[in-house]
């Protein structure tokens, strides 16, 4: 994807990646969160999204700390509960852009029951699942993407249970339609992510795959370290790959396939990287939230009046 | 057909099982009374399951009636006239002390005739109990009269005990037809038609047979009025304040505002959304406010207890947000469906660290109607969420009011869209009001980020001290802004006196209606309401001075006086002994049923004759 644009109209204002910058980020140095913050960064910049027209909304946990460090408009609500309130911006505002960036704690645990009834209302927004594996900002305890066996200061003797699995989770929610994957240390890969998540027109569920280089060390090196553990899904409606065919093998997948993308979802290795589902019949809650923006006052008054009409005596 | 027998005024009752119509009896009878030019209450008496066991006590579901010549306030004390479908349901009546010697109760007698021989013998116990006990129980073969009109009696005896009903109390006939066309608009032809005519069969025998006449006489209004129950005065009010997403989740007795509005809503092109949970309820309020959108959330107390994170961001974020509880018996899931006062103090203090807001209560429609108004702008101007206290007793009770006269400025948006002044901070505490104005996502140089982290006066993290103390003191000063801006409460009664009770919310009916009585019997006896819980009205200590005792009557738990330090007071006594260091004292009940006029007169009295005057 070209993102040169060779428009003869003029922009009348042309944003610089400066504009897109907040306070400076206080993540451990090397944490995955870097990349996104530039990732999406640049996104804006590409896509010359005017920043007071952008919101980015988070919950509670490293992860969401993300908002402070974007120049545009940001609410970072409450752990668990960044959907409900993007929800609420979206409802009557198509138009924003709006970001939710969230952790693995933040919404498969605290927020899971706002992340199944989100991917199903389908409203128009961007999704960052920035997965590490584990609770960072209240040091390392087992997330529900934990792996078994995993030593933490809630389970010292190794997690009992296995992790959920955020990518099946999201595909089985009825009227979920844009599901994908990708890597922190794959920025291009990660870009191209964000880009095509951006155009989709409903909620696009992007589940990014995390080091965290102080509570989970090492944990992602052997994948890292061994592109061939890694597994491109490509297709014409799916994810620009870029330069990444190079060093990844790449697989053809149907995202539109539901059983195929199950199948994808529940392969713990290769990772699979790219659009793993996408339903382009979903419904979008947003289209019903959103009726009868335009009513002038005076409309209101009429219809106010005719409801009094009908609890009159005299 | 005697002479009618004129009454001031009177309180009727329909009492059956679930599913058999006494409650839609009711409102018709209070509705078509209304249109009369009476002043009437209601309140529904509604068990807590769909379906519950039929001819059990908990299962007893209809509607008390209170119909006067002027304004009725409250639902009073002893009914006058009952009509219960079964002797059973009819004992729960009798558990709330809601009977009285006299009151006149027309039963159905078919039990007296059924196969079953418990449920005969049950019945003519329960009869000669009720005769016991003072009542005038007469027969009236309800079923047997409607199944000759209709095949299934249970879905009839209703309309035709309405007719009834109006014909021993010569309520207007014409009014009674247009309700119950209205009642059954969605039905087809025939299902009007049919109660129809079961409603002039029930007025027909009750005046060939009933051997009861009564007249209510009216002083009809000249000034247009609408009839409505407290929740849809505050769901009218949410229409009229220009409010535009109505957010909730599911719970009684609250809901009720909802199913009017999903109806109505998007006629005015708003929207209410049913949330996943309580807590996204009140989430996605805080997202169309921060988007400039102007919201309310509906629920009741265990509601609350879960938006309590939220309603602390939104005090520390300073989001505007209109939320409505409407009260029901606690703690826990309690008396879903039953009157409580018990959220006071939650709405005043349960959320996480210091997070003071606006609490306002309605005492009446009217109130429950404009506050919804008044507390949207209280919400924008001081940017903070508003918290509305209703009851389960306000939410079902139908009264007349005048009908409301909105301004097309009530419908505006809540700031003006225009470029920000980039240096303006998004959290300039104004060092005398605390107030600040925001910014808007798609406001030009306003851009910031809204956080529930200590933050400065650029919403930016702030961890140092003198920041946080700062801002706390910025947000609790704009109560103190408010406050000077408001008036001292108006005294019910004389300025001053022996005893001053004091309430809130619609116990205010029934309080006054007690006050006014002893006056009368020239006790120094006065009330007052208090609107506004947080910020308190200013000017109370004043108002308490002039009064040799204090006594807050309320519908929550309080010890009695006995306890000593240990004591529990009731709730706005609990504030109010904080704020002014008054000796106040406090009467109050959680029977889940609303305090009437007698009760409160005894208390009254109670508490006089314990002191030295």
């Amino acid at each position: 994807m070209n993102m040169t644009d060779w428009t003869l109209e003029p922009r009348l204002r042309e944003f610089e990646l400066g504009d897109y910058l907040g306070a400076a980020p206080r993540w451990c140095p090397s944490c995955g969160n870097h990349t996104v913050l530039k990732c999406l960064q640049k996104l804006c910049k590409d896509l010359n999204l005017p920043p007071e027209k952008t919101v980015v909304v988070s919950g509670i946990g490293c992860s969401s700390r993300l908002p402070h460090h974007m120049g545009t408009y940001g609410f970072h609500s409450l752990h668990g509960r960044a959907l409900p309130v993007a929800e609420g911006i979206r409802a009557r505002r198509h138009d924003l852009s709006i970001f939710v960036v969230t952790g693995d704690g933040d919404c498969c645990a605290i927020g899971a029951g706002h992340w199944i009834h989100a991917l199903r209302y389908n409203m128009k927004m961007t999704v960052l699942l920035l997965d590490n594996n584990i609770y960072g900002l209240t040091k390392k305890q087992t997330s529900p993407t934990t792996p078994a066996q995993t030593r933490t200061n809630t389970h010292p003797n190794g997690a009992p249970l296995e992790p959920i699995n955020p990518l099946a989770t999201a595909i089985s929610v009825v009227n979920a339609s844009f599901v994908a994957q990708c890597v922190d240390w794959l920025p291009e890969h990660l870009y191209h992510t964000l880009l095509r998540a951006q155009a989709h027109p409903g909620l696009a569920f992007v589940r990014i795959r995390q080091r965290c280089p102080h509570f989970m060390k090492g944990h992602l090196d052997a994948f890292v370290q061994d592109p061939g553990r890694l597994q491109l899904l490509t297709d014409s409606r799916g994810i620009d790959p870029g330069s990444l065919t190079q060093t990844v093998s790449t697989v053809p997948h149907d995202p539109t396939d539901f059983q195929a993308a199950m199948r994808v979802a529940r392969q713990a290795e290769p990772i699979p990287l790219g659009l793993v589902y996408l339903n382009e019949g979903a419904v979008r809650y947003d289209e019903f939230t959103q009726r009868g923006l335009i009513m002038s006052a005076e409309e209101k008054l009429a219809v106010i009046n005719a409801e009094f009409d009908k609890f009159a005596i005299v | 057909m005697s002479e009618r027998q004129v009454v001031s005024e009177q309180i009727i009752e329909f009492v059956s099982d679930a599913g058999e119509g006494a409650q839609t009896a009711g409102q018709c009878l209070g509705t078509v009374s209304a249109k009369m030019g009476n002043g009437i209450w209601t309140v529904e008496i509604i068990p807590a399951e769909v379906e519950p066991p039929r001819r059990s006590k908990a299962g007893a579901s209809g509607n008390r009636v209170r119909i006067g010549r002027g304004a009725i306030t409250n639902a009073g004390d002893k009914a006058d006239l009952v009509v219960a479908f079964n002797e059973q349901v009819l004992y729960s009546r009798f558990d709330v002390g809601a009977m009285r010697e006299g009151t006149i109760i027309l039963l159905d007698d078919k039990w007296a005739y059924v196969e079953d021989a418990s449920i005969r013998a049950d019945f003519e116990s329960a009869v000669a109990d009720f005769r016991a006990r003072g009542c005038d129980v007469r027969f009236v073969p309800f079923e047997a009269e409607t199944k000759k009109i209709i095949p299934d009696p249970r879905h009839g005896k209703n309309i035709w005990s309405l007719g009834l009903v109006c014909a021993i109390y010569d309520r207007d006939m014409a009014h009674a037809e247009l309700e119950i066309e209205r009642k059954f608009a969605r039905k087809s032809r025939a299902v009007v038609d049919s109660n129809l005519s079961l409603l002039r069969a029930g007025y027909a025998w009750g005046q060939a047979h009933s051997g009861l006449a009564f007249s209510i006489p009216a002083q009809p209004s000249s000034e247009p009025r609408i009839v409505v129950n407290g929740n849809i005065a505050l769901a009218l009010g949410i229409m009229a304040a220009g409010i535009e997403v109505c957010s909730m989740y599911p719970i009684t007795p609250a809901t009720s505002i909802s199913h009017y509005l999903a109806e109505a809503f998007p006629r005015m092109g708003c929207v209410v959304h049913q949330a996943e949970d309580e807590i996204s309820a009140l989430g996605f309020a805080l997202g169309a406010s921060f988007a400039g959108k102007t919201p309310v959330t509906i629920t009741s107390g265990p509601g609350l207890a879960l938006k309590n994170e939220f309603l602390a961001l939104a005090v520390m974020a300073e989001l505007p947000v209109v939320v409505v509880i409407v009260q029901r018996g606690g703690p826990s899931t309690g008396l879903p469906t039953r009157v409580e006062q018990g959220d006071l103090l939650a709405a005043l203090y349960a959320q996480p660290g210091d997070a003071p807001k606006i609490v306002l209560a309605p005492s009446t429609h009217e109130e429950c109607f404009q506050f919804v108004i008044t507390a949207r702008k209280l919400a924008e101007t001081f940017r903070t969420p508003v918290i509305l206290l209703s009851d389960a007793n306000l939410a079902t009770g139908q009264q007349p009011i005048a009908r409301p006269r909105p301004k097309p400025q009530w419908f505006a948006p809540p700031v003006d869209l225009g470029d920000w002044d980039e240096n303006v901070p998004p959290f300039q505490w104004d060092e005398e009001t605390g107030l600040s104005q925001r910014p808007i996502p798609g406001q030009k140089n306003g851009n910031y980020v809204v956080t529930g982290l200590a933050h400065d006066q650029n919403g930016h993290v702030a961890y140092e001290s003198s920041i946080n103390e700062r801002a706390l003191c910025a947000r609790s000063t704009k109560m103190a802004t408010l406050q000077r801006a408001l008036k001292p409460p108006v005294v019910h009664g004389d300025a001053e006196g022996d005893l001053l009770v004091i309430g809130w919310g619609s116990p205010r009916g029934a309080i006054e209606e007690a006050v006014d009585t002893l006056r009368v019997r020239g006790l120094r006896v006065s009330s007052v309401t208090l609107k506004f819980l947080s910020p308190l009205e200013p000017g109370l200590k004043e108002i308490f001075s002039r009064f040799r005792h204090l006594l807050c009557i309320e519908m929550n738990y309080s010890d009695p006086a006995s306890y000593g330090e240990s004591r529990r007071y009731s709730q706005l006594c609990t504030v109010l002994r904080a704020h002014t260091l008054c000796d106040i004292d406090c009467w109050s009940h959680v029977r889940g049923i609303p305090l009437a006029p007698s009760e409160i007169e005894r208390a009254i009295l109670d508490h006089l004759k314990g002191i030295e005057l």
